[in-house]
């Protein structure tokens, strides 16, 4: 049910404001074809009996108010789906972009999808081993998890996210695995970063990317995500798939929907963002998980870099308050050389517990990861005195800390690029430092495994 | 919820008009059309027959929140105005349910629609056909009024739930019935000067009214919670107000759960409001499972559950937190202690803020619309402690614990300041002790409690004599630790005195031994409030005889170097049936330093 109109009243920014139509819904999906041949997708985004104001995915340059036609196609914006989209690239809103066939789609889907209905959750608790020290023992990743990973310009989040693609595997090994990757707003450089990587290890034939530019239209940002994640579930809760969703990059998503809220001239809510911020980046994040009965799963690492290194900033405070934890990118460690640079006190993965332990890891996990948290932080502290006092000032205590602080980023948290390290070898790694400390400090790990695992270890 | 049907006004030769929609802006609709459109009724919007609640009158356009996804539908849409508030169905069957936030079933949707929720499905919150046995407590004859307990039903192996006459109804009962019910036939006719009334099991009650309470009194009685924290230094009473605030990750949720899990409350209210879809399943796959220490029963046959997460539509989630206390009132009333906690109360506030936005209406700060303090002062208002309505005499309490989720972490952003202005209690998580993994991260020089001196009577009193002066020293401690470490900042731990010396040890003991504790270790997660005294009382008795030795002239290595120190922090895993521990090992310290 198509419907043409000639009656676009104004344009503002990325907006085209409708008059005298009927019959149009909310969130209806629009095309806009230019006077010069051009066609645009755009989506109704407010509808009054007078006017519908519609966002235009592409740039609105060369947009008049007489001869473009508004067609409103009667539906919201879809995506055809089907298993022969891996290994493929398409545009940001679907449309393929590697000069291959058209995707005969087994379905079409609405791309805001539906919320999962609690009570229909699985909790993810299967141990994602990513080979990363500073993620598996201390803030390790769970099957289904939302992680997202808090960066900086300049920071090798790019680096990271695709080791954790290469390298991650369930431990208990069962699962057909796929990729969806989304990206949103990044350079050529970043994005061909990525594909040669997935080139590299072969993992293109079980990837699916959904590519958005910075050059390409910023609003279209808007739908990339749930176009991505529209895939992922497909893969992930009809094909039965473990799906890892990398999205990349939030800010520029969050920066769109910036733009389009105050070419609205909404009410702005911090820095700028609009209010329902929060609201809108949980209906990306939560899309992430497991569902009871169903095999597959989709496990969420989105990339964000955060201005200024703030991560009180809107972008990341609000996906922290959304998201099962953060890993977060430090410049200090970065400058020092040591990759991957993850400061693991700020740094959390809430579904840990259930992640770990005597079946899913080692008994010693959990209790040895808060032993190395809290011996970090009071050898920080060390360092933080050492720095106004000097280290002479530091009882013998502090300055054994100081040193073992140092070694635990030297050692523990640094690593190579293309270094697996077994789960079991990173917990052995621990305990090799713990052996630095004198035994009566080590309060928060059970004496039995100190017995089991620490034994006659020297530092 | 209450789903008022429209009533059938052909019958009565009436018709109530359909409007018609002329807007549609997110979770926002405008229509026109509905002359006897009353705010907050409910209306039935588009083809789907969405929810949708009346908030805001102009002439003739009528703004309206729908709790569901507004996506296809436009001007021209109808709107069937229902006559009746926003109300929830209350009756036997609410405990152990899980609900969103305008009281769906979640379970009764999943097997409507499967795995995801999609729009237009719905199903009343009490099951329809579910029987109940009913134990009449009143006769024919007997005058009752509103708030009278006429019938009983065991609800839950916990919970004995009390029928009550409902609001408006004074007379003689003309007729009861016990045996097998379901909540919709009839319990009891009572003939009223309005003529005869039907009682059912199923009431319903507009969810943005209070329920009204023969009277208040202030709160006297701790909330125990088993939290070290939360008991010894900042303690709750029932029927009083707490707030939780702190940036993410700091451990507002894990502390709502052990809150919800350990409180010694009969009823326990859960709301997700706006928070976590997996926070949610995992309270649903724990609860069931976990055993209630001071009842002995499963955790989930006390609690109802409210979901309605961050993806869940944003009208809904406004709603949420008034269906949640409706429910807890009507527990109150029957003469339950009852908890409600609200995670989070700042997502409440952002879909307020949602929709006042769409309304165009002014905004105040940071885009809050000027009514926010208000509201939230309305809502903390329903908690306390009352006497109920109707025969005979009960007691019953709310006690009401809000999360805030500040931007930024920071403490003077709207929310966190309007509900500071009427909560008793707070508990102020941070995110530097979070980063340490001292949990439960609340930050014990900012934190506060205005019912610490009146409870300290009560502790007096249950406890031991010696409580009050144990916990005045203890903070007092971490009150001087913060000082001695400025002073270790700038100028190194040599200028300190012994005597300052031993005082950061105990702070040590303190935070590590006492204060911090582990929600996810079995023993740990609870600490009666016995315990507590005996684990406080040790180590502030270890602080006097060090003290004492170390003045005596004994090096502090081989005061700090005693084992005794060691058997004391390992008093978190005790049980209360290893009360005797502690006396043994207060006997060592005398035997170690004397
Ligand atoms: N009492 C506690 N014991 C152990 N761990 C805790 C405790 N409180 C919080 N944590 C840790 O902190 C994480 C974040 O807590 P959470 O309550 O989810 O934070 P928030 O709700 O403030 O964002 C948890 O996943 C857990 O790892
Ligand atoms: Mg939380």
């Amino acid at each position: 049910m198509n419907r043409d109109y000639l009656t676009i009243r104004d344009v503002v920014g990325p907006l085209v404001y409708v008059e005298r139509i009927t019959d149009v819904k909310y969130g209806e999906l629009v095309d806009l074809q230019f006077p010069d041949g051009r066609v645009s997708r755009g989506q109704v985004l407010d509808i009054s009996e007078e006017v519908a104001v519609v966002q235009s995915f592409e740039s609105t340059q060369g947009i008049d108010t007489n001869q473009t036609k508004v067609r409103f196609i009667g539906h919201g914006l879809e995506l055809g789906v089907s298993g022969d989209m891996l290994g493929r690239v398409f545009d940001g809103l679907g449309k393929p972009k590697d000069g291959g066939p058209r995707i005969l789609p087994k379905k079409r889907l609405d791309v805001n999808g539906s919320p999962i209905n609690p009570v229909e959750r699985a909790y993810p608790d299967d141990f994602i081993e990513t080979g990363i020290s500073a993620i598996d023992g201390m803030n390790p990743l769970v099957r289904g998890q939302k992680l997202p990973i808090f960066s900086g310009a300049g920071l090798p989040h790019a680096k990271l996210s695709a080791q954790i693609a290469r390298q991650g595997k369930v431990l208990s090994g069962e699962g057909e695995f796929a990729v969806v990757f989304g990206a949103f707003g990044i350079t050529f450089e970043e994005a061909d970063f990525f594909i040669k990587e997935f080139r590299r290890t072969a993992a293109i034939k079980r990837s699916v990317l959904f590519i958005n530019l910075a050059d390409d239209p910023p609003v279209e940002r808007l739908a990339t995500p749930r176009v991505a994640l529209t895939a992922a579930e497909y893969l992930a809760f009809e094909l039965g798939m473990h799906v890892l969703v990398i999205m990349t990059d939030m800010t520029y998503y969050c920066e769109a929907l910036r733009e389009v809220s105050s070419a609205r001239r909404e009410v702005p809510g911090r820095r700028g963002y609009p209010g329902y911020l929060y609201t809108d980046l949980a209906s990306i994040y939560e899309r992430a998980g497991r569902i009871k009965g169903r095999p597959g799963s989709i496990t969420q690492l989105p990339v964000l870099t955060m201005t200024d290194d703030d991560k009180t900033h809107p972008i990341p405070d609000l996906t922290g308050y959304i998201t099962e934890g953060q890993i977060i990118l430090s410049r200090d460690l970065h400058r020092r050389d040591i990759y991957p640079p993850i400061d693991v006190m700020p740094s959390l993965s809430r579904l840990k517990e259930k992640g770990i332990g005597a079946e899913k890891t080692r008994e010693d996990h959990s209790g040895l990861s808060n032993q190395l948290f809290s011996a970090y932080a009071r050898g920080k502290e060390a360092r933080e005195l050492a720095v106004i006092l000097g280290e002479q000032a530091l009882s013998e205590t502090d300055q054994i800390y100081l040193r073992f602080a140092t070694d635990y980023e030297e050692r523990f948290v640094n690593q190579g690029e293309d270094e697996r390290r077994t789960i079991g070898e990173t917990l052995d790694l621990g305990w090799s430092l713990l052996a630095e400390l004198p035994r009566e400090e080590l309060k928060r790990v059970k004496p039995e495994h100190i017995d089991k695992f620490l034994g006659n270890r020297v530092a | 919820m209450a789903r008022p049907e429209p009533v059938d006004l052909a019958e009565v030769g009436l018709r109530r008009a359909h409007g018609r929609i002329i807007r549609v802006a997110g979770p926002l609709v405008v229509a026109v059309g509905i002359p006897e459109a009353k705010m907050y009724d409910v209306v039935r919007v588009g083809p789907d027959r969405l929810l949708g609640e009346i908030i805001e009158l102009r002439r003739d356009q009528v703004s309206i929140q729908v709790y569901e996804e507004t996506g296809d539908l436009g001007p021209g849409d109808l709107v069937e105005p229902t006559g009746a508030p926003l109300s929830v169905e209350l009756g036997p069957g609410l405990l152990g349910s899980i609900y969103d936030g305008v009281q769906r079933p979640l379970p009764v949707l999943a097997e409507l629609s499967g795995d995801f929720i999609t729009r237009g499905v719905d199903a009343p919150g009490l099951s329809a056909e579910r029987r109940w046995s009913v134990a009449p407590v009143v006769s024919t004859g007997d005058t009752v009024g509103p708030g009278d307990i006429i019938g009983l039903v065991q609800e839950t192996p916990l919970i004995e739930h009390k029928i009550m006459v409902p609001q408006g109804i004074f007379g003689r009962v003309a007729e009861i019935r016990g045996g097998e019910r379901t909540v919709d036939e009839q319990i009891a006719l009572i003939g009223t000067e309005h003529g005869v009334q039907e009682v059912t099991l199923r009431q319903m009650w507009p969810v943005r009214r209070p329920r009204p309470v023969a009277g208040k009194t202030s709160p006297t009685v701790p909330l125990i919670t088993g939290q070290r924290v939360v008991d010894t230094f900042f303690p709750l009473a029932k029927g009083g107000t707490a707030t939780v605030p702190g940036p993410f990750g700091s451990g507002k949720t894990v502390l709502q759960h052990a809150l919800a899990k350990w409180a010694d409350a009969q009823i326990i209210i859960f709301i997700g409001c706006g928070e976590r879809g997996n926070e949610m399943t995992d309270v649903l796959t724990e609860f069931p499972r976990l055993i209630d220490p001071h009842s002995g029963r499963p955790l989930m046959e006390r609690t109802v559950l409210i979901a309605n997460t961050s993806n869940m539509p944003v009208a809904a989630r406004e709603a949420s937190i008034y269906t949640g206390i409706t429910i807890a009132e009507y527990y109150r009333d029957m003469g339950y202690d009852v908890a409600l906690q609200a995670d989070s109360t700042s997502r409440w506030a952002e879909a307020l803020r949602e929709i006042s936005g769409r309304l165009e209406e002014m905004p105040g700060e940071e885009g809050y619309p000027a009514y926010l303090s208000s509201r939230l002062a309305a809502f903390y208002e329903r908690a306390g402690n009352v006497r109920a309505e109707g025969s005979p005499e009960r007691r019953g309490s709310i006690t009401v614990i809000g999360s805030v989720s500040p931007p930024g972490g920071d403490l003077s952003e709207p929310v966190v300041q309007a509900t500071l202005r009427v909560v008793k209690v707070f508990w102020g998580l941070e995110d530097k002790l979070a980063y340490e993994r001292h949990f439960p991260a609340i930050n014990w020089l900012i934190s506060y409690s205005l019912y610490a001196d009146r409870l300290s009577e009560w502790w007096g009193a249950e406890v031991d004599p010696a409580f009050p002066k144990a916990r005045r020293e203890a903070m007092a401690v971490m009150q001087v630790e913060s000082e001695l470490k400025e002073i270790v900042r700038l100028v190194g731990a040599d200028s300190l005195s012994l005597g300052e010396r031993l005082i950061l040890e105990t702070a040590k003991m303190i935070r590590e031994d006492f204060l911090q504790q582990n929600a996810f270790d079995e023993k740990d997660t609870f600490t009666s409030i016995a315990r507590q005294f005996h684990m406080l009382d040790l180590i502030m008795s270890w602080h006097r005889l060090a003290l004492k030795a170390a003045e005596a002239g004994e090096p502090l290595e081989r005061v700090l170097a005693a084992p005794v120190r060691e058997a004391i922090s390992k008093t978190k895993f005790l049980t209360d049936d290893e009360l005797s521990r502690f006396a043994e090992i207060k006997e060592e310290l005398s035997s170690t330093y004397e």
